[in-house]
């Protein structure tokens, strides 16, 4: 039982770093806009909530550290691609390189260091019942974060005259802004929004999951991120349970290497990919609904003037 | 340390605008000497360990060398791009440090016949080209002694990048050292087929322990499984460096790569036009394995032991490969008495008998 407990909780860390930087990443994209940098947005997120947790020795602080660095990536881009109007694949690509090499430049007094634990959530009585108390109540307090922050975009996109607007932009920026609505601003928050989620994403694998500091760390976690958008179809639920199917193959497959099952480990590593790609597939192949769920004005530049 | 920063940055900057430095520069001014590491160097590990003996090739000669390093370059068309330009620029001797670069660092020796090419911890060779390697099995044996006598669940768990003879040979070496103080020692294998991914190394040495092993190792090259054990308690050897300050209270001891013996005396053969491709595979003897002072909590007769093992390698009395032992299958390989020859060990792609799990290919 023990075990079957472990590997949940291990799923859960494998999986949370992903749900920030998808749900970050969502609300981007339904503002309209396609930024491939989030891995740069990740690994600046890790160092300087790294930096900060060192330094300061406030988680919190950390965490306010590694939110403002993915929002400052963010805001770049949006200069870049929003102000003048550069294109946004290359600039977005252009943004992960950029944010891994300056990472690991500001990176290089830290890499080596040990940050202490960070806090879990301990309710009398609730966390130490067995099973459901690590289950639900023993986390490190970023995963209740995450998931909140699914919710929270939910309400937002579905419940709010903002949410409206913003997937007004996303849909058609020229009507939108016709209307009268500010959508250069409305997609600049959207993204420092976006920055902000992929910058806790990194802090998690610094803080909590690895939890070192080491150049390169998140390892491609980025790009899993802007998958589990497209295969979640852009909503949000879908893309938290996508982040934890994922996180849930990668940790499977640990888990059935060391019993010894008799499965090529290549084939196992490939899987989490593997679902990814076949997810993708399933769903492209219904093109109509996949284009009612895909914001119209997707990667597409704004001319205000127009 | 600065400088060091500087000097790089500016070499990266120079070799991705393309600029072409003369070449033949090299008889008049400094001998010029390069490095090609496949992770970052703060990784503290592998590629960590051969910056250092970049390092120590600047100590040794100062002003004389002017060392170039290039970090980070993927195994593929990239570090054939980097191999050549660093030979364009005029570099007499380049050091490729990772087993990909094998093709790439062939292909380029056969373009510059006049640069000098070593490769680590490959097996191909050219009249320009040598090789250099670590017995590093020779660490493995003895860390397998210790975690042998140190488990209580008598299960290691063993993080390991990708089946290649380097890897097969070291997850065989320990085990026969564990098996041998421990007849009960049972091993998991986790393959995460990556050098380095701080995030799933981690996760895997997680899955390992979650399993029941209380002593975890890896041939992957970040520091995150040894700060994974320490968090939980249980005892990690460190890869490549000394990893002891990630977990002082877990770390049994490193197997630490120590290039700098050989590639000091390259580059010395070098400036002496002295320089030879060889192939150079050495251990624990000639200062290129180290084994950095056991954790204190180990008991004292197992500290013992291990020294006693290394200085029964180091004299040539022990060879971790002794026989009699079979192949997992059943198959005999080594017969009582007889020593592993290299080449079985440099072509190594079974596990020994006792091994549980089956060997990707």
């Amino acid at each position: 039982m023990d075990l079957v407990v472990n590997i949940l909780i291990g799923i859960v860390i494998a999986a949370t770093p992903l749900v920030f930087a998808a749900i970050g990443e969502l609300v981007v994209e339904k503002a309209g806009v396609l930024n491939l940098g989030v891995e740069g947005m990740m690994i600046m997120g890790a160092v300087a909530g790294f930096a900060t947790r060192i330094e300061t020795g406030s988680p919190w602080l950390a965490l306010v550290a590694a939110m403002a660095a993915g929002a400052i990536m963010a805001a770049l881009f949006g200069l870049l691609t929003l102000t003048l109007l550069s294109n946004q694949v290359a600039s977005g690509l252009a943004l992960t390189l950029f944010g891994l090499g300056l990472a690991a430049l500001l990176g290089q007094a830290y890499s080596g260091m040990s940050a202490p634990a960070f806090p879990r959530l301990s309710i009398p009585g609730l966390s130490t019942l067995p099973v459901i108390g690590p289950l639900l109540f023993g986390h490190d307090l970023l995963v209740y974060l995450s998931v909140a922050l699914v919710a929270g975009v939910v309400w937002f996109l579905g419940r709010t005259r903002a949410g409206l607007i913003l997937r007004a932009v996303g849909e058609n920026h020229d009507a939108a802004h016709q209307l009268g609505y500010p959508v250069v601003l409305i997609r600049y928050l959207a993204l420092m929004f976006g920055g902000a989620a992929a910058g806790l994403g990194g802090a998690y694998l610094s803080l909590v999951q690895s939890p070192i500091w080491v150049e390169k760390m998140t390892a491609g976690r980025g790009w899993i991120a802007l998958a589990l958008v497209v295969f979640a179809a852009w909503r949000p639920w879908r893309a938290l349970a996508g982040a934890y199917l994922f996180g849930g193959i990668t940790i499977l497959q640990l888990h059935s290497q060391a019993f010894g099952l008799k499965i090529e480990a290549q084939y196992m590593n490939m899987l989490p990919y593997l679902a990814t790609i076949l997810v993708l597939v399933v769903i492209s192949s219904d093109r109509r609904r996949l284009q009612s769920n895909a914001p119209a004005s997707l990667g597409k530049p704004f001319y205000a003037a127009s | 340390m600065l400088g060091s920063i500087t000097r790089r940055g500016l070499a990266g900057l120079a070799l991705a605008a393309g600029l072409a430095v003369s070449a033949g520069a090299a008889d008049a001014g400094p001998t010029k000497v390069a490095f090609v590491y496949v992770g970052p160097i703060g990784d503290h590990g592998y590629s960590y360990q051969h910056h250092m003996s970049a390092e120590a090739v600047r100590q040794a000669f100062g002003d004389k060398v002017e060392v170039t390093e290039v970090e980070n370059v993927s195994e593929g068309p990239d570090a054939e791009r980097v191999i050549t330009q660093l030979a364009q620029a005029g570099n007499d001797i380049v050091f490729t440090t990772s087993f990909g670069f094998m093709n790439p660092t062939v292909k380029a020796a056969q373009r510059f016949p006049n640069v000098k090419f070593e490769h680590a911890t490959g097996f191909k060779r050219a009249p320009n080209l040598g090789i250099y390697n670590i017995r590093f099995y020779e660490g493995r044996y003895v860390v397998g002694l210790i975690a042998g006598r140190m488990t209580k669940t008598n299960t290691i768990g063993y993080i390991a990048s990708f089946p290649i003879p380097e890897v097969v040979m070291g997850i065989n070496a320990t085990y026969l050292a564990a098996k041998k103080v421990n007849p009960d020692i049972k091993f998991k294998v986790i393959w995460v087929n990556t050098w380095f991914d701080p995030g799933k190394e981690a996760d895997a040495a997680k899955a390992l322990i979650d399993q029941g092993c209380d002593v975890v190792m890896q041939h992957t090259d970040s520091p995150a499984p040894i700060k994974v054990a320490a968090e939980r308690g249980v005892w990690v050897v460190g890869q490549a460096s000394d990893m002891a300050h990630f977990g002082p209270e877990s770390v049994l001891t490193s197997i630490v790569d120590d290039w700098s013996p050989h590639v000091v005396a390259s580059v010395k053969a070098v400036m002496d036009g002295t320089w030879q491709a060889g192939d150079v595979w050495g251990g624990l003897k000639d200062g290129l394995v180290g084994i950095p002072p056991i954790n204190l909590k180990v008991p004292e007769d197992i500290r013992k032991m291990a020294e006693q093992a290394i200085e029964d390698i180091k004299s040539g009395k022990l060879h971790p490969f002794t026989g009699p032992i079979r192949k997992q299958d059943g198959s005999d390989w080594l017969a009582e008495g007889q020593t592993a020859p290299d080449g079985d060990l440099l072509g190594m792609n079974f596990y020994v008998e006792g091994m549980e799990g089956e060997l990707p290919k």
